[in-house]
């Protein structure tokens, strides 16, 4: 046998057992990524959802927020303009998160209704800029505190209207 | 102060079209005149380049608050390194950082091989010119970062405290660097297709930017990863998230390039292979890039959607479509000169190791774009967590640290029975001997196992490298071992060069495996307390609670605690963990509170330690214990100091005197015996 064709039957060995490494592991961790919205209406077509852990990216709605002293269980809302699910994380609260930052939550929508996430992922919305024109609500606080008018041109980028940009 | 940032922008835009269109062409025309006009057009597309980040640098010094990038990244009261590296802290600087650094590069290939490759050159400098045109373009009209706010505010928000990190002050440039450098690979590429000229002689100047490229990416990522590792707090390193796969995609094709071209150099072969690997780390790097900026996936270090997106998307689609086609009219010019002769063979070693570092990258890729695959082919988005790229990954990965210690030591086109014995014996008797030293002493998991196992095999094919090459020396010239170690790698700085970086990679494996190990303790202590944990290594640890703190600092309210961790009974110097809350000039809070990981790095493992918060009076704590972190670090520094080691100038007489040609000849000799 020719060595070119040895090695094309060896590559083909090496890249076979790694696709069905990676055909049988997309089986084993796929998880479907969904918005409040799409969840919604996955729960009506299929309540067997419930069961399987779904991943939602969604932001965090403006001011439902209670966090638990000990830095390890925190309960808000999250929301894409559409649909509003009330989440329950426990674990280390990542220091990105906080109020209206868009999240990515992994977990389990219980009986209840709630959202039992058990992985929380925040963007944190500083280190790169929004949309450009976006306007930055936290700082409208400290311009009102350093007696200076707000810009006139607010945009509706307010937390509590994210349909603008619903998160991927 | 602005229009002395933003004028120069606008200027350079003119001067990169300028330097493409008459560099292409004079290239067309061969016209001297035209070419040399093109080379000015670029040099001074530098020069404003520079003038703008003067400008830009400026204002975030001085704190001008009326362009909206200084006052969204700095505040009054921001230590001044910060101001520095708040230039790339956010999107618009960092495109202009980009274009600053694609100047610098750009301008530095044309100014040293404008006499060497001279049919070349025009394309090079027309090629690099346009890139620069696009970046520059999308910096000026998509993501400006001399925009003005229509009010002045009186002190900006301030940069995200956890990018205030000396790790994370360079890890950007560094990457950028790295990203960067593969555009002047990319460049000669497609000059050498226009040109026809497809031999060895373009790889030449190619190896060397493909060099810095690697040298630059590989800190890069080491850096990030350490960023990562001591300030998100989640206990590891690296999690496959989209933005850490974007930096390691072009480090794998590169890795898999800078082997190939020994190929191209030596035997004529794989000229189509290599000129499809300067494009795809190009690409990769640019995806990256796009990856990082566009939002298109969801990512931990993430961004909001951006309209700098499109500009990506539309610049690689044609990037793509333009070489593509070139190769495909010049497919008859790279043909390979030679056929591969054995399969036991350095020639089959190296293709191996290309398939592989290609796989990796392939299956990289796919798990980070599945998300968009999956939603444009079944209409729903469907992520792949870590365990996809784990377990595809890690026997991909042990291959090439199998191949890591045969492709340098087996011959060149057909290795006899002899070679393979005289090579490999001892190495392979060392990793087999470490590989049941380690069984009996209860490590059973496979794949640390086998990993350490390689490693060994690996290490003990470097030592006998050296091993060899010095006493052939002290024998030659009756040297002293240090001088004939020194002369040996400074006569021969590819191949021992090439080992040093070899040592790196072993060295990472072996520490990825220990934290197959790793645990974790969620403790609740009060002042006073202690509580007892068992390490991977069966030792008893006892962490006592000294004591809460709260106090103020510079620009930040912290609240610390002091952890006493014995070992067997014997004390240890204090862990301590923080919380801290930034304030702005004003006392204002800024930010969500940040945490600062407190860790005790010892060579057999990191002792990490997170304050999670305070509940009455008690500390919620977790304690990791991350087996031989610290030499994920060492390992870094040591691959970048072999890449130096590669890349430091050496006249061409004397690398053809010491070195790595000679040096082949032996075995090949044996080899066709």
């Amino acid at each position: 046998m020719q060595p070119r064709i040895k090695f094309l039957l060896g590559g083909a060995v090496v890249l076979g057992a790694a696709g069905v490494l990676m055909v049988g592991s997309i089986k084993d961790t796929a998880v479907y990524f969904l918005t409040p919205a799409e969840l919604q209406a996955k729960v009506v077509a299929d309540p067997g959802i419930r069961e399987t852990g779904v991943k939602i990216g969604a932001r965090v709605v403006h001011g439902s927020v209670e966090r638990d002293s000990s830095g390890k269980r925190v309960v808000f809302d999250v929301t894409d303009g559409k649909a509003t699910y009330k989440v329950d994380y426990r674990g280390l609260i990542p220091d990105t998160f906080s109020d209206s930052v868009d999240v990515v939550v992994e977990g389990r929508l219980g009986a209840d209704g709630v959202f039992h996430a058990t992985t929380l992922l925040a963007k944190c919305a500083s280190r790169y800029e929004a949309a450009p024109k976006g306007y930055k609500p936290e700082m409208r606080a400290a311009y009102k505190a350093a007696g200076q008018a707000a810009p006139a041109s607010t945009p509706s980028a307010a937390p509590t209207a994210p349909a603008a940009k619903p998160p991927e | 102060m602005i229009l002395v940032g933003e004028l120069p922008l606008w200027i350079a835009l003119l001067m990169c079209a300028w330097s493409v269109t008459l560099s292409y062409a004079g290239g067309a025309m061969r016209r001297a005149d035209l070419i040399a006009s093109g080379e000015r057009g670029l040099y001074a597309g530098f020069g404003f380049i520079v003038l703008a980040s003067a400008g830009l640098w400026t204002a975030l010094i001085t704190s001008d608050f009326s362009l909206r990038y200084v006052a969204s990244f700095t505040s009054a009261n921001l230590p001044f390194v910060y101001r520095i590296s708040a230039f790339w802290g956010g999107q618009a600087g960092s495109m202009l950082f980009w274009c600053l650094i694609l100047a610098g590069y750009s301008a530095l290939a044309t100014w040293t091989n404008r006499r060497s490759v001279r049919e070349l050159m025009p394309w090079v400098t027309g090629t690099s010119a346009l890139v620069l045109l696009f970046f520059v373009a999308t910096t000026a009209l998509a993501s400006n970062p001399f925009e003005r706010l229509e009010w002045v505010p009186a002190d900006g928000r301030g940069l995200n405290p956890q990018l205030q990190n000396p790790a994370m002050a360079i890890h950007p440039p560094m990457l950028y660097l790295g990203y960067v450098a593969t555009a002047i690979p990319f460049a000669f590429a497609i000059a050498a297709l226009v040109t026809r000229r497809l031999d060895a002689e373009w790889l030449g100047a190619v190896r060397r930017w493909a060099l810095v490229s690697w040298v630059f990416l590989t800190l890069g990522i080491v850096l990030g990863m350490w960023w990562a590792y001591v300030e998100l707090g989640w206990g590891g390193y690296w999690m496959w998230d989209p933005v850490e796969n974007a930096s390691l995609l072009p480090w794998l094709t590169g890795t898999a390039f800078l082997h190939s071209i020994m190929i191209q150099e030596k035997r004529g072969m794989l000229r189509k292979w290599n000129v499809t690997l300067v494009v795809a780390t190009f690409m990769l790097s640019v995806l990256g890039t796009f990856i990082t900026r566009s939002g298109v996936i969801q990512s931990v270090h993430s961004f909001a959607q951006s309209a700098v997106g499109n500009w990506f998307a539309a610049f690689m689609i044609l990037a793509l479509a333009a070489t593509v086609w070139l190769v495909s009219v010049r497919l008859k010019d790279l043909e390979s000169q030679a056929q591969l002769e054995a399969m036991i063979s350095r020639e089959a070693a190296f293709l191996y190791n290309n398939l592989v570092l290609v796989g990796i990258a392939f299956s990289v890729l796919w798990g980070t774009l599945f998300p968009i695959i999956s939603e444009a082919v079944r209409g729903s988005k469907i992520t792949v967590g870590e365990s996809f790229f784990n377990s595809v990954n890690v026997p991909l990965g042990l291959l090439l640290l199998a191949l890591t210690g045969i492709g340098p030591l087996i011959a060149w086109r057909r290795a006899s029975v002899g070679n393979i014995q005289r090579q490999f014996a001892a190495p392979a008797a060392l990793g087999l001997i470490t590989g049941a030293a380690l069984f009996v002493l209860g490590i059973h998991k496979l794949y640390p196992l086998m990993t350490w196992t390689l490693s060994a095999f690996v290490t003990g094919t470097i030592l006998q490298e050296f091993h060899k090459g010095v006493g052939a020396r002290r024998k030659m010239y009756g040297e002293n071992p240090v001088v004939a170690l020194g002369r040996l790698v400074a006569r021969n700085r590819r191949r021992y060069g090439g080992y040093v970086v070899h040592a790196g990679i072993v060295m990472l494996f072996a520490a990825f495996a220990g934290m197959a190990f790793k645990l974790e303790y969620d403790i609740t202590l009060a002042d006073g307390e202690s509580y007892s944990a068992k390490d991977p290594y069966g030792r008893q640890w006892t962490f006592t609670n000294e004591g809460l703190s709260e106090f103020k600092a510079l620009n930040r309210e912290v609240t610390a605690i002091a952890l006493r961790p014995t070992i067997d009974g014997k004390a240890l110097p204090l862990i301590t963990s923080e919380k801290r809350q930034h304030f702005d000039s004003r006392g204002n809070p800024t930010f969500q509170p940040s945490t600062e990981v407190g860790i005790l790095v010892r060579n057999d493992m990191d002792v990490y330690v997170v304050l999670a918060g305070v509940v009455r009076n008690k500390a919620e704590i977790r304690v990791n214990f991350n087996p031989l972190v610290v030499w994920v670090w060492h390992g870094g520094v040591i691959m970048a100091l072999g890449g130096l080691i590669v890349m430091w100038p050496q006249s061409e007489k004397r690398r053809k005197q010491g070195g790595y040609v000679a040096a082949l000849a032996p075995a090949a000799e044996v080899a066709t015996a």
